[in-house]
């Protein structure tokens, strides 16, 4: 079967799929700036990241835009709609965890100076696992790959057991200690911006099947 | 689908022309006050498997059709059948539109005399009237009844062409590319009035502009080289279709 043969639509396609892969891109760097930024009580670093976040949050409206113009004068059908449906709810996602990334940022200024809790150990891998998510889910986005996007959705599984050790060892800190109460839920916020972070991934695979398949269900549990 | 539910029953229907193939193995269930688009390139076979359910295809010499059309459970190919009493009940729109070189209100009431349905005034005033409003075209000629229909605007001509069909109450309406030659005004006005009209009469639309067969249709099938590709819901067919050639189809890939 002939393809390529929509050259205006593919050609704007592609400059929206290269914009989503920067804005990929960004919010994996505030991923990784806002776990280094806790580990080292960095308020300069925390700073820069809610700063950036605008330019994130901008490139969303931009794609958004583009996606809507795109709609309005090339009509597409099936699997191009479904592409450009698929962009248009995987931008918001990528938006919302630049958000997080950003919430981590603003609870880091929040704690200033007070020591860490030991938990820690736990959160940057949090950090470390949903940044490869992001990062794969972005390539299967780009290759279409379903069977990728399946495999990234069932690591969220990880990621909640390893929130959930968290959250519990927290809880028993504050039930003993009482005193370390507010840095301990600081920390909370931050392992729960985390875990939210990895369920936008799976939002995400879950797009990639539908624009693949057509088919619209929840991957993972 | 149970088949008291359907207009249409189509079934291993193969048309000739001569030797040439142009329909094969056709396989169709039309329903009842609905809207079904038939899209596909040029010569794909959609206005032959049109014309064929109102024997328009008798008038060309040659042509040869094997399996059956039901209307109504009835074989119109059957050796008994009444032509114009079938082309009554399945009326046909046309691509250009043609009325009659005579008054607009003689184009609408040319059928109801032929078929002698009536002939008297009060009735034929009836009519004319009726069948106006249920085209969407009363308003614009109500004062005027008695002018040329040439002076009409293309899409009002259509309309009327329309209303002259409506007339003698066809069961199905059949239209082939019915606003190709017409404006976007003027096409919207058409593909408005194909939504009113589904109300009351069951339709079949040809046409090449597929984003015309989404707006108006509520099954549309793809022809593809005298076969039926795909026959499905339109919004089913339009967001997630089942064949790759109709994806290629209707996504602009197919060269």
């Amino acid at each position: 079967m002939l393809s390529g043969m929509r050259t205006n639509f593919d050609r704007d396609f592609d400059t929206i799929s290269q914009d989503l892969v920067a804005m990929g891109a960004r919010v994996e760097n505030a991923l990784e700036e806002a776990v280094l930024a806790l580990s080292k009580r960095d308020i300069p670093r925390a700073k820069a990241i809610i700063a950036k976040d605008t330019e994130i949050n901008a490139l969303r409206f931009k794609i958004e835009e583009a996606c809507i113009a795109l709609i309005a004068t090339q009509q597409p059908t099936a699997g191009d709609l479904r592409a450009v449906i698929a962009v248009m709810h995987i931008v918001l996602e990528i938006e919302r965890m630049g958000d997080h990334c950003a919430g981590i940022a603003k609870t880091v200024i929040l704690m200033k100076e007070e020591p860490l809790l030991k938990t820690l150990k736990k959160i940057p891998k949090m950090g470390t696992l949903s940044q490869q998510m992001l990062n794969d889910c972005i390539q299967a986005f780009l290759k279409r790959d379903t069977n990728w996007a399946r495999e990234i959705a069932a690591r969220d599984a990880e990621l909640d057991k390893l929130y959930r050790a968290v959250f519990n060892r927290l809880v028993k800190i504050m039930a003993e200690s009482p005193e370390l109460v507010t840095r301990a839920t600081y920390l909370l916020w931050c392992a729960h911006n985390l875990e939210r972070i990895a369920d936008r991934v799976t939002n995400i695979a879950e797009q990639i099947v539908f624009m693949r398949t057509g088919s619209m269900g929840e991957l993972g549990h | 689908m149970n088949n008291d539910q359907v207009v249409f029953s189509v079934s291993k229907l193969n048309f000739y022309y001569g030797q040439t193939l142009a329909l094969s193995e056709i396989d169709m269930l039309i329903q009842p006050r609905k809207v079904t688009a038939l899209i596909g390139p040029s010569g794909c076979g959609k206005s032959t498997f049109l014309r064929c359910l109102n024997r328009m295809n008798d008038t060309i010499s040659g042509t040869r059709l094997e399996g059956q059309i039901l209307l109504d459970g009835e074989d119109i190919y059957a050796p008994n059948i009444d032509l114009a009493l079938l082309r009554q009940r399945v009326g046909m729109v046309f691509q250009k539109p043609n009325p009659f070189p005579k008054s607009i209100y003689d184009n609408v009431v040319f059928g109801p005399r032929v078929v002698g349905m009536t002939n008297k005034k009060a009735e034929l005033d009836e009519i004319v009237e009726r069948s106006l409003k249920q085209a969407a075209l009363w308003e614009d000629v109500r004062d005027r009844l008695n002018d040329s229909a040439l002076n009409l605007s293309l899409g009002q001509q259509q309309r009327l062409c329309i209303a002259r069909l409506l007339a003698v109450q066809p069961e199905v309406i059949l239209m082939d590319e019915p606003a190709s030659a017409l404006d976007p005004i003027a096409t919207l006005k058409i593909e408005d009035l194909i939504g009113e009209l589904k109300r009351d009469y069951t339709i079949v639309i040809v046409t090449h502009n597929m984003q015309q067969a989404g707006r108006v249709s509520d099954f549309t099938g793809l022809f593809w080289l005298g076969e039926l590709i795909e026959f499905s819901v339109t919004a089913a067919m339009f967001t997630r279709p089942s064949n790759p050639v109709t994806e290629n189809y209707i996504t602009g890939r197919m060269g």
